[in-house]
């Protein structure tokens, strides 16, 4: 190996380096909470019995889930200035963290939607009935009975998807937004250490995903016993 | 959006360097797609099953490193793994051969560290389905195939791997539609796929839209076309009355 490692420029760039991890951090809380709500209810719109609501959910779902997530990025980097200018005209002020939360938030849904539809349906018929039968209507039976227990089934996945969301917040590298790998990339970049950024990011990357998946895993082995 | 001027026959004009149409663009970046999720595919089949078996074998410290694998490739984001092959593996190999990759054309070191990237990186996934269909197995074919004097790699070779493979088959489909996904991500280090054509696509013809709206459908027919392949497949390898299919 005839390289010599220089990390010399991490430590003063760690101010820079949480900032593009906070960037990471808020793509990723937001995707997973609105990611979470819309996908749960197009679970529940295709499994509501509705022709129609029902095609609209699986055309959402289908069509995001084939779709590689950086042209969805591109997509809504494309698309969200043109409906931001229309809106409040020009001068806008910098609309790639906007585009990319809305990319996000409506990509990770259809993967939230699946995991949800799966969820209600391991809910045994029986609980609907009963609720049903209580004088719940199908809304109550849906939110105070069923939806409580989906969510409880599913936690671990839905967790896990959490971790893969966060992995691939580092594609926001594509618009240029400086998340913790695209301000790694940038301080490496300027400061001729492309090697030593990119494998501290790499390290980085690990540790906060390998802990939390044996943290997931740890809950499902908890949760998964009756 | 009034303003937009919608003009689909933009791909059968020249682009700016002549020679080619904007259409032959779009081929182009269609191939490299197909090419590069093919190549690393080939990787990920081969290597994922031989880390799927080391994750079952009665060998504790094959087993680890199996697992061990897993765990790496599965988190780090791709993307940081991808620029960890295109800029950091040729620094950190002996000069001599470091300087010969560098030295190569662009576009091989581009589709070697693809490749190499998306394979390994599938293959962590392929693995973890692997292991899963030969744990599915019922646990007396392995002993029947060792008291039948089979040894062990004959026994996983003849009587564990064609049952795995034929339980897995639907989620190495996604797997494949994956592969197929994630090669978008290439795009990054210059390799001009379908992903990369689209934005150049908008750079040099000014349509924005007609450009993103055809690499979309392309994405759709790809993955259209895989699964497909792939169902017809699975149905000309079920093994009759044997593995009925779940519902």
């Amino acid at each position: 190996m005839s390289y010599s490692f220089d990390w010399s420029s991490i430590p003063g760039a760690l101010p820079y380096l949480w900032h593009g991890a906070r960037i990471t951090l808020e793509i990723t809380a937001l995707a997973i909470l609105v990611g979470i709500v819309w996908g749960t209810v197009l679970a529940v719109m295709r499994l509501s019995g509705h022709a129609l609501l029902a095609a609209f959910a699986a055309l959402y779902v289908n069509l995001f889930r084939s779709v590689p997530l950086l042209m969805v990025i591109l997509w809504f980097f494309l698309i969200v200035p043109a409906a931001l200018r229309a809106l409040f005209g020009e001068g806008m002020p910098d609309i790639r963290l906007t585009s990319a939360f809305v990319a996000f938030s409506l990509f990770e849904a259809a993967y939230y939607a699946e995991i949800m539809r799966a969820g209600i349906q391991s809910v045994p018929k029986g609980q609907l009935s009963s609720a049903l039968a209580l004088g719940l209507t199908r809304g109550q039976a849906m939110r105070l009975v069923v939806l409580p227990q989906a969510f409880r089934n599913m936690t671990p996945l839905l967790l896990t998807q959490a971790i893969i969301l966060f992995q691939d917040t580092s594609l926001v590298y594509v618009i240029g937004l400086a998340d913790f790998f695209g301000a790694a990339y940038k301080v490496g970049d300027r400061d001729g250490r492309i090697v030593e950024l990119l494998m501290f990011a790499g390290a980085a990357y690990f540790v906060v995903c390998f802990a939390a998946s044996l943290a997931v895993r740890r809950l499902h082995s908890r949760v998964a016993s009756p | 959006m009034g303003g937009y001027h919608w003009n689909w026959g933009v791909f059968f004009q020249q682009v700016p360097s002549g020679g080619a149409t904007y259409l032959d663009w779009f081929v182009q970046g269609v191939e490299w797609t197909l090419l590069v999720s093919a190549a690393g595919w080939a990787i990920a089949l081969a290597l994922g099953a031989l880390l799927g078996v080391l994750r079952t074998v009665p060998s504790r410290a094959l087993r680890g490193f199996a697992a061990a694998y897993v765990e790496l490739f599965r988190n780090i984001p791709l993307l940081v793994q991808l620029f960890l092959w295109y800029f950091v593996v040729p620094e950190l190999l002996p000069k001599a051969l470091g300087d010969a990759i560098k030295g190569s054309p662009p576009l091989a070191q581009q589709f070697v560290a693809a490749t190499l990237c998306l394979g390994l990186f599938t293959a962590a996934r392929v693995c973890e389905q692997v292991r899963a269909g030969i744990e599915s197995i019922a646990r007396g074919q392995r002993a029947a195939g060792l008291a039948l004097g089979l040894t062990l790699p004959q026994t996983y070779r003849f009587v564990l791997l064609p049952m795995a493979f034929r339980i897995i088959l639907p989620p190495l489909t996604s797997e494949a539609l994956n592969i197929i996904k994630n090669s978008s991500v290439v795009s990054t280090i210059g390799l001009i796929e379908l992903s990369r054509q689209a934005q150049q696509l908008v750079d040099y013809s000014a349509q924005p839209y007609e450009a993103f709206i055809a690499v979309t459908i392309a994405y759709l027919v790809i993955n259209a076309v895989v699964m497909y392949a792939m169902r017809w497949l699975e149905h000309r390898t079920r093994i009759p009355g044997y593995l009925v299919a779940a519902k």
